[in-house]
């Protein structure tokens, strides 16, 4: 009778913490989404909690025709493009040897690799390599710099050494196969799985990076997303200018529509994250546990 | 030792592989800590690194001294060790209630749901706070509502720690839970029926199969994150900050870059950032050894 009664407790505990969990996660992002397309001034009454109130679009229409976040909209399409292209590129060829039990000294040059992780150069002394590499203000700055990350290399690494069967490439070197075609033959078609999963993190990563442009780029028709929506955030009357200058009536429905803008580009900037993160949580879920396995 | 050389030489193409990533680390990891030497001298850009004249601890001595020490040290420990407890803690609850939900579909939900801000950038993350928490966002709106003052959330330096904390919990905790529901999956559930047949209850197999379960894993993540007691994450700080809550919000890293980038002293910011990295490896070495003899998880 005691057991029944603690063990209904903790049920009752249980799916309280649950429920309330998911609701507290929800309710902050259904509110930043039902005022960006809310009425202005019913946004600026403090009216607008879960739904929208006087539904309409206006503010993504202003936000299509703000240049600079735009432009930093296709920037950042760019650096995640090429930038993911090197990582993955620049990850498999690192990981490969490494994950190999027949290359000699693989164990100084992990050492070189995983020392990184736990101790940098720092940020100024990263600030004056770029300069004196003349990166900044440059596309290159916001891809070479992260290139590769060694934690993802490791995961990557671990993956081969657990899926690469050794038989399969003492086989392959019977048939007289070269180690770079045992890298494209044998490994890479095993491997889909980890490839996804480090496309995943290193685009999420691109996608979402902001201390790069903001330390490194100061040219405006440079700048990713994630640096404009900041900049909106702080200086969005001088962004959103231009339109209806002189009109008094339009300058007045601008300035009230500012709040609305700003959660409408916060919305804008989440939406692609947003959009596939159904269908690929489960890679990163993996990813997880891969780097979990040797971190 | 002729016989290693043959076989490197017969796998030449993986040390060709391994060219290029070389280069890149050298390039991008190493050359800044050789650059690191500007903490010890007094740079100048026209000079170089390595022709700039010595100046030893100047710089470092200069920063211990500064009235500003103390404050940055305290601020950036406090906030630093109360975000680890809640990088720890909470994914560590939430995990355990995932994993004895009974009822599949909620358990997906609410894992699918919980994980789903980590992918959140984190100035996605600060202008959210910064909306939400405004002089007319949501949570000022229902403060009024039930007839309570409009705070000034981000105005307010003591409530700063609470807002960088909480938020973290709130994009993370489902994220990090992910680790310990595997450690969960991983415990036999052998285990937990014997416990049954022996009486005991729910709390009980929580804590006496559970927690003993996730505690190695537990450890593991609070070693690596001991290691950043100093390096809280610049961004996110950096985005809360504010001429109001400045007091509570000036940590080192804000610090580095505010002395570096917008005062130009180089040399001052590196040795800053010097300083904060090595006490970031020596801690690292020390909470490592403890706790590999208190609980035999360690990172090597």
């Amino acid at each position: 009778m005691k057991k029944r009664f603690a063990d209904r407790l903790f049920y009752l505990i249980d799916w309280t913490m649950l429920v309330v969990s998911v609701v507290i996660v929800i309710l902050p992002l259904m509110n930043v989404v039902s005022c960006s397309v809310s009425d202005a001034s019913a946004v600026g009454a403090g009216k607008v909690y879960l739904l929208p109130t006087g539904f309409n679009t206006k503010a993504y229409e202003m936000l299509f025709h703000t240049q600079a976040l735009m432009t930093g909209f296709f920037n950042t399409v760019f650096y995640a493009l090429t930038g993911t292209c090197l990582n993955i590129f620049l990850t498999v060829i690192c990981a490969y040897p490494l994950s190999r039990h027949d290359m000699h000294g693989k164990g100084w040059i992990m050492m070189l690799f995983t020392f990184t992780m736990i101790f940098s150069g720092g940020m100024i002394p990263n600030y004056l390599l770029m300069k004196n590499l003349h990166l900044l203000n440059t596309r290159w700055v916001m891809v070479l710099p992260g290139a590769m990350s060694v934690y993802n290399m490791i995961v990557a690494r671990t993956f081969f050494m657990a899926n690469i069967p050794r038989e399969l490439n003492e086989a392959a070197a019977m048939d007289g196969a070269s180690d770079l075609q045992m890298l494209s033959k044998v490994a890479l078609p095993l491997s889909k799985p980890i490839l996804a999963v480090l496309t995943l993190f290193y685009a999420q990563g691109h996608w979402n990076a902001y201390f790069d442009g903001f330390m490194y780029l100061t040219n405006p028709k440079l700048l990713n997303l994630q640096v404009v929506l900041r900049n909106m955030m702080s200086e969005i009357a001088s962004m959103m200018g231009g339109e209806g200058a002189g009109d008094m009536a339009a300058a007045q429905e601008a300035a009230l529509m500012q709040d609305v803008v700003k959660y409408a580009a916060i919305v804008f900037t989440s939406i692609p994250i947003i959009m596939v993160y159904p269908f690929v949580q489960k890679h990163f879920v993996k990813g997880v546990m891969i780097g979990a396995v040797k971190g | 030792m002729k016989k290693k050389w043959k076989q490197v030489r017969s796998h030449w193409q993986l040390y060709l592989l391994m060219l290029l990533p070389i280069i890149y680390i050298l390039v991008f990891k190493y050359a800044p800590m050789y650059g690191i030497l500007i903490g010890f001298k007094q740079y100048n850009a026209s000079k170089g690194v390595w022709e700039s004249p010595w100046v030893g601890l100047k710089w470092f001595r200069m920063f211990w001294e500064s009235p500003q020490f103390g404050r940055l040290i305290g601020n950036t420990i406090t906030i630093s060790l109360y975000n680890l407890v809640g990088g720890l803690v909470p994914p560590m609850i939430l995990a355990i209630a995932i994993n004895e939900m009974r009822i599949k579909p909620v358990k997906k939900i609410a894992q699918l749901i919980t994980y789903m801000p980590h992918f959140l950038s984190i100035v996605v993350i600060t202008s959210m706070l910064q909306q939400i928490l405004s002089h007319n966002g949501m949570v000022n709106n229902l403060l009024a509502s039930m007839g309570l003052e409009r705070i000034s959330f981000l105005g307010k330096p003591e409530l700063f720690p609470h807002i960088f904390v909480w938020s973290g919990v709130w994009q993370n905790a489902g994220y990090n839970a992910i680790i310990y529901i595997a450690a969960l999956a991983g415990i036999s559930p052998e285990l937990g029926e014997a416990a049954q047949i022996d009486g005991a209850n729910i709390w009980q197999r929580i804590w006496h199969i559970d927690i003993p379960g996730i505690l190695p894993t537990a450890v593991i993540l609070l070693i690596m994150g001991s290691a950043n007691v100093l390096n809280v994450g610049f961004e996110k700080i950096f985005l809360l900050q504010n001429d109001l809550n400045k007091r509570a919000s000036d940590v080192i890293s804000t610090y580095v870059y505010h002395v570096g980038l917008k005062n130009m002293e180089y040399s001052l910011a590196t040795a800053i950032g010097l300083f904060q990295s090595v006490v970031s490896v020596i801690v690292l070495f020390i909470v490592n050894k403890i706790s590999k003899k208190v609980t035999e998880s360690s990172l090597w």
